[in-house]
């Protein structure tokens, strides 16, 4: 550190403030001088869409949470009441509701970008597994809120995947006994989902925290994949883009507002409407669209202890994306095979969960099957062997040089 | 520190490290000690363990009628058998299926299958007690959530389920009478 620091900040009040502790001059740093590579595309957008859904999340909850009443008596009508009696109820729910989806959405495309842009390349390990980790913690607090309102498919959600781990040999029963805090999902499990349902999100919250601390270290990627080799690579974070980020977002709320308004409850299951009964699971029970994917490769595998571990190893295997890409060559425009099978690889998601959707019947369990093994297949096989066997495409010498090269052709004219 | 002086040995332990040794897993063990009861707090109170048993009269039940009943949160199927139903459980094949259990081990009166009516797979309450609803091609039980097929004795024959459908403890009292639990 230099010994007298100019003063940043004009205002005495913010000087004073900054001198004792250095609020401010860490916000400028991070979030107005930041330098971001000159490249990055919408793609890098989705990582402050995601953040400000959290926060809207947040809110919103903190809204709801102080008109639920997490019991079994209870809970389905103090929802009710939420969306018909509570001054904007129907809307703090809407937004919180459909919230979970879009927050997945872009958490989602968020999670490709890093895919396809080899974001995840030394030296970003840490901050892509942290980032895996609010992924998983994301599934669980979506997981305990879907339980709250209390209706038929919250009921057999929390039944279904309170069972997964009783998979587990030997103790699995005791286990569930322990998640539930009785004998099936009854007061006391709603009690608990309640409290980690709140809870989960300022975990996740500090969790970001270290995640983008992680991100400012050494800088963000960029499309090219290639590193900031001097100031001409960069722009400041601020105004340029801060606007831009703005721009995506204008446009993802408009999608959002969409359905908030005009088909709040096309992501939602009727059955959800009926109160939970123990006694009667739905015909057709099926989870958020989130996770069809993973619940697709759950039913894929006939035996249950083998297809609990698939479903959680169809998360897991995400932390170890780092390792096993051993490819020098970040971005996708320059690894010409890799691409193909990456963009396969996201088709075979989609695919997965739209069997997800489907009864668990032929010829459905069949192609969940094949499309199970090309999900493991790409990260256990055609990703390592990929890296050690493409040609990649020559890499550009520096971000700017493509740039300034088009700038500078009208005058060679 | 100079550049050129080396960074100094690890000192040899000594009775002090012991010591700060000592105090650390006694803090450790203080916190493990905590941890236990608020773990255990989550596990089912004693409220919830009392109402463990219920009494169900079987004397209105009619052959081939099946009635459901609620025990500790969950459902128990209970099905009057015909004799038809009763010879098919009895002929199966068990040393073979995935689970083997003959029928007599699952029944106390052979006219009457008592289970709990949770698919041991991932805890769906499979379909089967009304006349109209499928029972699958074992003639038992037919679970949608994932596709497992029960026979008339409850046990699993098709799908993913590990495991029969549970027999929950319970005992005739008197002829037409059990205790559940």
């Amino acid at each position: 550190m230099s010994k007298n620091p100019p003063p940043l900040f004009r205002n005495p009040v913010v000087r004073w403030l900054d001198e004792r502790l250095p609020l401010f001059s860490m916000l400028r740093k991070e979030y107005i001088d930041y330098p971001t590579p000159r490249n990055v595309n919408y793609f890098w957008s989705f990582g402050a869409i995601a953040t400000l859904m959290l926060l809207l999340m947040i809110a919103t909850g903190l809204m709801l949470a102080m008109q639920y009443t997490p019991h079994v008596d209870m809970a389905f009508s103090s929802v009710q009441r939420i969306m018909r009696d509570v001054n904007y109820g129907w809307l703090l729910r809407t937004i919180h509701m459909n919230g979970a989806s879009m927050f997945f959405f872009a958490v989602y495309i968020h999670l490709y970008r890093g895919m396809y842009y080899g974001s995840y390349k030394k030296p970003r390990e840490l901050l892509w597994i942290l980032g895996v980790l609010i992924f998983l913690l994301m599934m669980a607090t979506a997981f305990t809120g879907y339980v709250l309102p209390w209706g038929q498919m919250s009921y057999w959600a929390a039944t279904v995947i309170t069972n997964l781990f009783s998979a587990i040999p030997w103790i699995g029963e005791d286990i569930v006994q322990f998640l539930w805090g009785g004998f099936s999902v009854d007061n006391p499990t709603l009690n608990r989902f309640f409290v980690l349902h709140f809870l989960l999100p300022f975990v996740i919250v500090a969790v970001v925290v270290l995640h983008v601390a992680a991100l400012h270290v050494p800088g963000s990627n960029n499309p090219d994949g290639i590193e900031v080799k001097s100031k001409r690579d960069t722009l400041p974070f601020h105004p340029y883009i801060t606007s831009k980020d703005s721009l995506a977002l204008i446009v993802f709320g408009i999608g959002y507002a969409v359905i908030v308004f005009y088909a709040p409850n096309y992501l939602n299951h009727p059955d959800n409407a009926i109160p939970a009964n123990p006694l009667s699971t739905p015909e057709h029970i099926v989870p958020e669209w989130y996770f069809l994917p993973f619940y697709a490769i759950l039913r894929a595998i006939p035996n249950k202890l083998l297809g609990v571990i698939a479903l959680f190893g169809g998360v897991a295997i995400l932390f170890f994306l780092p390792f096993l890409d051993r490819s020098k060559v970040r971005s996708c425009r320059y690894r010409p095979l890799y691409r193909w099978f990456l963009w396969l690889f996201v088709v075979d998601a989609v695919f997965l969960g739209w069997l997800g959707s489907k009864p668990a019947e032929e010829p459905y369990i069949l192609w969940a099957r094949l499309a199970t093994a090309y999900y493991f297949g790409f990260f256990l096989v055609i990703t390592p062997v990929l890296g050690i066997v493409e040609r990649p495409r020559p890499l550009p010498v520096s971000i700017s040089e493509p740039v300034l090269k088009t700038a500078s052709r009208p005058r060679a004219s | 520190m100079p550049a050129s002086s080396k960074p100094l040995p690890f000192p040899p332990a000594e009775r002090r490290d012991f010591l700060g040794l000592l105090a650390a897993s006694t803090g450790a063990v203080g916190a493990a000690a905590l941890a236990w009861p608020m773990l255990d707090s989550m596990n089912p109170a004693k409220d919830v363990l009392a109402l463990a048993s219920i009494e169900v009269d079987l004397s209105p039940m009619e052959v081939g009628q099946s009635i459901t009943v609620k025990w500790r949160g969950k459902p128990v199927f209970i099905r009057y058998r015909s004799e038809e139903e009763i010879q098919q459980a009895e002929r199966t094949d068990w040393q073979s299926l995935r689970d083997p259990q003959s029928d007599a081990e699952r029944v106390k009166n052979s006219a009457f299958i008592v289970v709990v009516g949770i698919c041991t797979h991932l805890g769906c309450v499979p379909l089967g007690q009304k006349d109209t609803s499928e029972r699958g091609a074992y003639g038992g039980w037919f679970c949608p959530c994932h596709g497992s097929y029960y026979d008339g004795s409850g046990r699993a024959r098709q799908g993913p389920a590990p495991k029969n459908l549970v027999v929950p403890p319970y005992d005739f009292i008197d002829d037409t009478t059990i205790r559940i639990g």
